[in-house]
């Protein structure tokens, strides 16, 4: 059933539409002047004035890559995450370890591991399908760049932003 | 099968009344029943030694009274009631019998499965993050739908090899290793190089290669195919790609003519693995390695991308146009009789029928191709490593492929033959033509997928699609007519090769209503009485028998035997 | 001394056209982006320069530096003349506006013509052609709407925005702006008539027609102006960006620039003929005629004065902007043809009866 809203019969004056231009005038300015006199609260100035202080813990800032405190690279190049990626940021190209490296064991570990941060929507999807807890969304925000090839953060970033993390579970530990 | 109907006995599976012949594995009865039995150490191929565990089902025949009970009765359809034996049988090794029950879904089957699934995984890794075979690996699928999710496992894990060498294509994991010895009986049964076995004891069991030996025969890459787990890995495909990135395609394999059926995974591009697909007709479940491992060149460095006319000393990149219109230009002045053509015994029967029709709108003099002999191996590889020379018999109509060779070496060497097209196939390399001779030519074009030597004594070389990258069917060793299905797109310019014939055809003033691989099918089907009636669909995925050749496939006669005698299922 | 006089309205013209117009257009353009932000509790450009002060010039800076676009199915020579013939007439009529009374012993006023709203009102029309040429030019079918929509609301408004003044021609018998001013000046401003000889029944009785003519003038122009509520002729909902759909770079910026600019000279008009110009109130600092010697220092109080009043009323302008919404494209007819035109008419009529009794 339509509900019929009927148009409101318009005094003469109101067809002047003068008064509602003053009222409307009115609100207009007084936001205005309530603006001048600073009693507006009005959006953080970003440069200036910062969030960081107040993140909270589950921001969702840059990926990075992380290595624990015996200094291994915790990625094994699964490609999990790179599956999962629904924009598809991630690129990795996975190589085995030579075996004369200390962690030979591991077997795998990836080559190229590039994010590419103007595809990333900062889900979180690697961090939480990653089965070695090498990924994690970091604090970081302001990822800026001047070009296209600037934007992507190859596997050295990665590292020298995710940093070195403790108290993961160290699944390729001796007995492994 | 004979004539007669075969023994047919009545099983129920999962409460389902179904018939079957006489003989039939239990399991293989499941799955013709659409009722899946997760297993291990099965295959239809090998023998059953029953010794993984994981078909465990629960059986029950019709009760047999004591002395004095009643006799059970039929029902309306005839079929006795059933009671249950209080333990499990395995479903690979037993055949069914008359009035048999399987119940598949019971609370039994489901703890049996449970328990063999923490057996099998008490000393498995978890390393699935590396292992290639995560993605494909059952081992995976059948613990999520029947593993018990936590282990009651609290000791040390039995530590064993790791990334061990075992042959110079494979490498072993012995800690994946589940111990269903496919492998061993793969290499023992069909490739006839028994190298591998289990050696210790207990959870202590690791797979090894004989001492002293490696497992190098050219079937060895079989084994991580058939491999439930992550034990054996392709060293060529060892931390390549992840399987699930991957799109499958089914083709054929064009390495020789047996034509094994292959399915080819790609991902963006670029051919990562082949792997043999089921044709009880052609392969079996089997291929070579050396075919399975020649598709590296496909995405290499030399391969041809542009077309190129040669300038001076030097070929310069160009535009098909432009390739196109010199190639008229040069054909214009010489006569029909005064051209040959060679194409190739790896092209379609598609490519082949426009390649006649080349020949016949040029009137062309010579035509051949170029033969590929080598030895049987007795297994799959044929003597023929050409593809499709029968499809060169039956439709370029050549009755002996390469007796002309020599002729149009002569023909050129004697100034007769100024003009020489050579489709998809290397001169120099193959069929034993010199520098000396092709440069007397007036003109010498080329279409191949690399830049060969051969190549660079051509006027004009075009960039030509190769297996991968073109659609088409093929007539293999025993008269089979199969598919081959394009995987992926050609780099650059490339065309597939029946563009290009076309192209020549059409440049030198021949016109024809081609638009795809497709329609020159229909005009086969047209033109030669053989493939009347046919469509790429009816062809299917598996091929059709086409003509009779008289040959047979070495390893499928093999497997027929050993089928009679009861050892495999097939 | 035929130098001198050609040499001071060169001056007159680059100080007040070039010096005062267009940088009080760029600012405007700021004002319009600032006050807007502050009726919407934003804050608005306040990067460039303190308090976002040079942010026209960084517009500026921009619109010179895009890539000037033509799109190829464009009428190339009359999409090239209609941003210059959109820009250039509300320029021309700053002529004949007086500034102020004088400086240096001249009069405050490029051209001291004696039809001065007449020459505002022919100059102004021409402003048309510019929409006209750059809807049909454009080749598409936004542009095309817009330049049909505006020229039709154009021609429209100026028969009332012309009617609506009449009367106050009639009571002042007169068309010299300058004089016009002089007037208000020492007898009360037309709408304020509260000193001089304007404070009596008569100037009271006047100011009837006189606040009805202000009234139909100042929505015309804002009609005349496309600007809200009457910019249908560019009404983003609807037609993109109407007119200048296909316009980049500096030709769009001329659009824009054009607007602005227009705005200022309605409001510089409205000031002259309404608000007394550039006079003070209760005639404080008023020379004794229009050719009589004024100290310098009234001089620039008086040219401080006439700015004072146009951005009060630029301001006005950017309120009501940001204040109504859109009319509805029938509406703004009927109210142009309907309401304003007769009520124009009848502003005359009654203006002229008032002024045979009041005699």
């Amino acid at each position: 059933m339509a509900i019929v809203v009927d148009r409101p019969k318009l005094k003469w004056w109101e067809h002047l539409y003068l008064p509602a231009l003053a009222k409307g005038l009115r609100i207009t300015l007084g936001h205005f002047f309530k603006m001048l006199r600073g009693n507006t609260k009005v959006t953080m100035q970003y440069p200036e004035e910062k969030w960081d202080a107040n993140l909270p813990d589950h921001y969702r800032g840059a990926p990075a890559l992380v290595t624990d405190e015996q200094e291994r690279e915790r990625c094994v190049a699964c490609q999990l995450c790179e599956f999962i990626c629904p924009p598809r940021a991630i690129t990795i190209k996975p190589e085995e370890i030579p075996s004369d490296d200390k962690w030979a064991k591991v077997e795998k570990r990836p080559k190229v591991f590039d994010i590419d941060m103007i595809r990333c929507i900062y889900c979180g999807f690697c961090e939480e399908v990653c089965p070695e807890q090498a990924i994690y969304l970091r604090k970081d925000y302001a990822i800026t760049g001047t070009s296209r090839e600037e934007m992507v953060h190859d596997k050295e970033k990665l590292y020298e932003i995710g940093g070195v993390r403790v108290g993961l579970v160290n699944k390729w530990n001796a007995l492994k | 099968m004979s004539d007669e109907k075969p023994d047919l006995v009545d099983v129920q599976i999962d409460g389902e009344w179904h018939q079957f012949p006489k003989g039939t594995r239990m399991i293989e009865a499941c799955r013709q029943a659409s009722v899946e039995v997760p297993h291990y150490c099965y295959h239809p191929k090998l023998t059953s030694p029953g010794n993984c565990r994981m078909c465990l089902v629960e059986m029950g025949m019709p009760p047999r009274p004591h002395p004095g009970e009643a006799t059970p009765e039929a029902d309306e359809n005839g079929h006795l009631p059933i009671s249950w034996m209080p333990r499990p049988v395995i479903a690979c090794a037993n055949t069914v019998a008359p009035n048999m029950g399987i119940r598949t879904n019971s609370e039994l089957t489901e703890d049996c499965r449970e328990g063999v699934m923490e057996l099998l995984l008490a000393n498995h890794p978890l390393d699935c993050p590396i292992c290639d075979q995560a993605g494909e690996c059952t081992l995976q699928e059948f613990s999520v739908e029947h593993g018990q999710g936590e282990s009651h496992f609290r000791e040390q894990k039995v530590k064993k090899p790791k990334n061990v060498d075992v042959g110079p294509r494979i490498r072993l994991d012995d800690e994946r290793c589940i111990m269903c010895s496919r492998c061993v009986r793969f290499t023992d049964e069909i490739a006839d190089d028994p190298v591998l076995g289990f050696t210790d004891r207990g959870s202590h069991t690791v797979l090894t290669v004989y001492p002293g030996k490696e497992l190098a025969n050219n079937y060895s890459l079989n084994t991580v195919d058939i491999c439930p787990v992550g034990a054996l890995t392709s060293n060529d495909f060892r931390f390549q790609m992840r399987v699930w990135f991957m799109k499958e395609v089914k083709t054929i394999d064009v390495n020789c003519a047996t034509g094994s059926n292959i399915t080819v995974y790609q991902r963006e591009g670029q051919i990562y693995r082949i792997t043999p697909r089921q044709n009880n007709d052609v392969n079996s479940d089997w291929m070579p390695d050396s075919h399975r491992l020649n598709f590296h060149w496909i995405n290499g460095e030399d391969r041809l991308t542009d077309p190129m006319v040669k300038e001076g000393n030097s070929h310069r990149i160009t535009s098909w146009q432009e390739a196109l219109a010199t190639t008229a230009d040069k054909l214009a002045g010489i006569e029909g009789s005064e051209i040959a053509v060679i194409a190739s015994a790896s092209m379609t029967n598609e490519e082949l029928l426009m390649v006649n029709r080349l020949v016949k709108h040029l009137n062309v003099g010579h035509v051949d191709t170029v033969p590929r002999e080598g030895e049987n191996d007795n297994y799959l590889v044929a003597a023929d490593r050409n593809p499709n020379t029968n499809g060169v018999k039956l439709v370029l109509g050549l009755d002996n492929p390469g007796s002309q060779l020599d002729a149009i070496k002569k023909g050129i060497k004697e100034g007769r033959i100024k003009a020489l097209l050579c489709l998809q196939e290397n001169l120099v390399d193959d069929a034993g033509f010199d520098g000396e001779t092709l440069d007397k030519l007036d003109f010498f074009l080329t279409a191949h997928p690399i830049a060969n030597p051969t190549a660079d004594f051509a006027d004009v070389v075009l960039p030509g699609g190769c297996w991968a990258e073109k659609s088409g069917t093929m007539i293999n060793v025993a008269g089979r007519l199969q598919r081959l299905n394009k995987v992926i797109d050609g780099p650059g310019q490339t065309l597939e090769p029946w563009e290009v014939v076309r192209d020549l055809i059409q440049v030198t003033g021949g016109g024809n209503g081609i638009y795809s691989a497709l329609d020159i099918f229909k005009q086969l089907t047209e033109e030669i009485s053989e493939f009347s009636g046919l469509t790429w669909g009816r062809i299917g995925d598996l091929g059709l028998p086409l003509i009779e050749t008289g040959k047979t496939i070495p390893l499928l006669e093999r497997e027929k035997e050993r089928i009679t005698q009861g050892l495999i299922v097939g | 001394m035929d130098w001198y006089i050609i040499l001071a309205a060169t001056i007159k013209i680059v100080v007040f056209v070039f010096l005062v117009t267009l940088p009080l257009v760029a600012m405007s353009v700021w004002a319009e982006r600032r006050v807007s932000a502050a009726i919407q509790d934003r804050v608005g450009p306040n990067r460039v320069g303190p308090a976002g002060l040079l942010q026209p010039v960084a517009d500026g800076i921009k619109f010179l530096l895009k890539e000037d676009f033509t799109p190829n199915h464009v009428r190339k020579t009359y999409y090239w003349l209609a941003p210059a013939l959109t820009m250039i007439p509300s320029l021309l009529t700053c002529a004949v506006i007086p500034f102020g009374s004088k400086l240096f012993g001249e009069k405050m006023v490029i051209a001291d013509l004696d039809v001065g709203p007449l020459f505002v009102f022919a100059v102004a029309s021409l402003t048309v052609y510019g929409i006209v040429l750059a809807g049909w030019a454009s080749n598409s079918k936004y542009p095309f709407l817009g330049s049909v929509r505006s020229t039709s609301q154009m021609i429209s408004y100026e028969i009332s925005l012309g009617l609506s003044i009449v009367p106050l021609l009639m009571i002042y018998g007169e068309l010299n702006l300058g004089h016009i001013v002089m007037e208000q000046a020492q007898n009360g401003w037309a709408l304020l008539p509260l000193w001089g000889d304007g404070l009596s029944i008569k100037g009271w009785l006047l100011s009837i027609p006189l606040f009805i003519s202000f009234v139909v003038f100042t929505t015309s122009m804002f009609a005349e102006t496309n600007r809200l509520p009457f910019d249908l002729p560019e009404c983003e909902t609807e037609l993109v960006a109407g007119y200048h759909t296909e316009y980049s770079s500096m030709k769009f910026a001329l659009f824009f620039l054009g607007e602005y600019a227009a705005m200022i000279i309605g409001s510089g008009l409205a000031v002259t003929l309404f608000f007394g110009g550039w006079s003070l109130p209760f005639g404080w600092l008023t020379p004794e005629s229009v050719d009589a010697e004024v100290p310098f220092w009234h001089g620039l109080i008086h040219l401080g004065a006439f700015f004072a009043k146009v951005i009060l009323f630029i301001l006005f302008f950017i309120a009501v902007r940001w204040t109504l919404p859109r009319f509805r494209y029938d509406q703004l007819m009927r109210l142009g043809w309907v309401v304003f035109f007769e009520l124009a008419l009848a502003n005359v009529i009654l203006t002229a009866l008032l002024l045979m009794w009041l005699k």
